[in-house]
């Protein structure tokens, strides 16, 4: 792949940060847009805006057919069976916390719902709270001494009371890609739910939701090249036939009397409102941008990269990596010794490099690790080995600052 | 280099502050004391204080967070330490107008001593937060009492 080419589809890349050229290390939290999918959202409202599903003008027509086809497209995009197993709705978050909440009735005061200690909070609190509203128990599955999925573990807490088990495909923090296929069968075994959390899979390697026999798969636009405000929920259509909506009102309706109401079908039961049509329109565009590489050369190009800074980083004298040190998608979440992540961003930052520093809304995978927060560089498509020469080149900067004092900066 | 403008923000005394600070540990006979999270970022400060006769007898905190952060609470010690609650409460509120580039008075520049200097931190809005957990802290206590 051409990444210089690439990184001429990306205007925002081109520009300057404290006077020091842009090298932008945060896809993890959101992906940058490319010029294909700007121009879809600029022609959308230039041509085609109108809402959709309740107009018989022309423009009502365009919009619909471009909104169906953006769910066509996420469809074949991740495998589904069919187009009516994708819901659109605003972010992964939104897309888990349906999900809870439509299999509230499901769920008993004595059952179980499995989750692991590395999930962020989008695949934690809504369980927590789902488990609080049943009388459920939350259990959490640990990590191995490599830092990955501790499937003996697993095993023990996925048992004939779990109803549903609630993983991440990928870790936003340790960088490893989950066994979703053991897990899975594992849920299977015992007639649980497999909800899998894509957030930091779908945008980077390919997904085939019926090759993982994920019951639900939800996953984010933003972090995939599409804008902010526009998620994905995939469901099994058995699964969602048993999902009762979330929100009610105008779209989702098929008959209103005074006194009662019937729904469409699925999905647009759970479409409630004008939905993000711009959103998803933008999303079928940055499919249509991914897939001219294709997932399978995007997931090569940053484990090949990742493989390049993996050991500049180690080389670092006090620098820690989290998780399994031999093989990381482009995640890499690390801490330098003596040095609080914050002013280590600060400094990076500075120097150019923009960089997550925090506990990346998984605070009890920073517990479980023992810290309050990580620095976390994370790789995308548009990033070259150049990239990485600036973080490791501001990092050994950053370090000689805060050692040695201001003096010798 | 880009790294340069760092002295701006981490000056001698803000880096001192941070490695040897002030009025760190437990303050067994506080009279209140709050425990704050940075949720954004997962810092923490526990500040306990001793109010007698409406006067700030002492205090002390405990916890973890960055260099802005532990200096910021370090100074702030030093500030509030031996002044009336209404005094205090006047300095917090300078303090949190200088960290957002807000102009104060040069009297409360001096009174707030060492903290002076974290006015700098209004160039890094992503660090102002940091510079002012330790205030909330105060502020908080001393709006229960």
């Amino acid at each position: 792949m051409d990444i210089e080419s690439i990184k001429q589809d990306f205007p925002i890349l081109k520009q300057r940060v404290n006077d020091e050229p842009l090298t932008y290390l945060d896809s993890a939290a959101t992906a940058q847009m490319p010029t294909p999918v700007l121009k879809a959202i600029e022609h959308y409202y230039q041509h085609d805006h109108a809402n959709v599903h309740r107009g018989t003008h022309t423009l009502a027509q365009r919009a619909t057919a471009a909104y169906e086809t953006a769910r066509q497209k996420t469809a074949a995009f991740i495998n589904a069976s069919q187009a009516e197993e994708i819901v659109f709705t605003r972010s992964t978050t939104e897309s888990i916390n349906w999900i809870a909440q439509g299999l509230s009735e499901l769920i008993k005061p004595n059952d179980a719902i499995v989750v692991t200690i590395m999930e962020h909070h989008s695949n934690l609190v809504p369980w927590q709270q789902l488990a609080k509203r049943t009388g459920a128990e939350l259990r959490l599955v640990g990590l191995n001494d490599r830092q990955e999925l501790d499937l003996n573990d697993a095993a023990r807490k996925i048992d004939s009371r779990t109803k549903v088990v609630a993983i991440a495909h990928v870790s936003n923090v340790l960088g490893v890609v989950n066994p979703i296929l053991k897990i899975g069968a594992m849920a299977h075994q015992v007639g649980a739910c497999l909800v899998v959390d894509g957030a930091q899979a779908a945008p980077h390697l390919p997904v085939d939701v019926q090759a993982l026999d994920a019951d639900f798969y939800a996953f984010s636009g933003h972090k995939m090249m599409a804008p902010t405000g526009i998620g994905v929920l995939y469901g099994k259509m058995a699964w969602l036939n048993r999902l009762c909506p979330s929100q009610f009102g105008g779209e989702m309706i098929d008959q209103v009397a005074q006194q009662t109401a019937t729904f469409k079908p699925v999905p647009w039961r759970f479409e409630a409102g004008t939905p993000n049509i711009s959103g998803a329109i933008a999303l079928g565009a940055a499919i249509d941008y991914l897939s001219q590489f294709g997932m399978r050369a995007i997931a090569e190009h940053e484990q090949e990269l990742a493989a390049y800074a993996i050991p500049k980083l180690l080389a670092i004298d006090g620098l820690t990596l989290y998780g399994p040190q031999d093989r990381h998608t482009g995640v890499l979440a690390f801490n330098l010794a003596g040095i609080h992540p914050h002013d280590a961003a600060t400094a990076l930052d500075l120097e150019g490099v923009a960089v997550r520093a925090g506990h990346h809304c998984a605070q009890p995978l920073m517990d479980y690790l023992g810290v309050n927060a990580t620095l976390r560089a994370s790789l995308y498509l548009y990033n070259d080995q150049k990239d990485v020469d600036r973080l490791i080149d501001a990092i050994k900067a950053t370090k000689e600052f805060f050692e040695n004092g201001f003096e010798q900066a | 280099m880009g790294l340069s403008k760092l002295n701006y923000l981490y000056r001698t005394l803000v880096l001192e502050h941070a490695s040897h600070p002030h009025h760190q540990g437990k303050l067994l006979d506080a009279t209140a004391q709050i425990t704050l999270h940075n949720p954004t970022c997962g810092d923490t400060i526990n500040l306990a204080v001793r109010i007698d006769d409406d006067k700030i007898s002492d205090l002390k905190f405990t916890g973890s967070g960055c260099t802005i952060s532990q200096a910021s609470a370090s100074m702030m010690g030093d500030v509030l330490i031996g002044k009336s609650v209404s005094d205090a409460q006047q300095l917090i509120q300078a303090f949190s107008n200088l960290v957002i580039g807000q102009k104060i008075s040069a009297q409360a520049q001096e009174q707030l001593q060492d903290a002076a200097i974290l006015g700098s931190v209004a160039q890094f809005p992503a660090r102002i937060k940091c510079a002012a957990l330790a205030w909330h802290a105060a502020q908080a206590i001393l709006e229960e009492n």
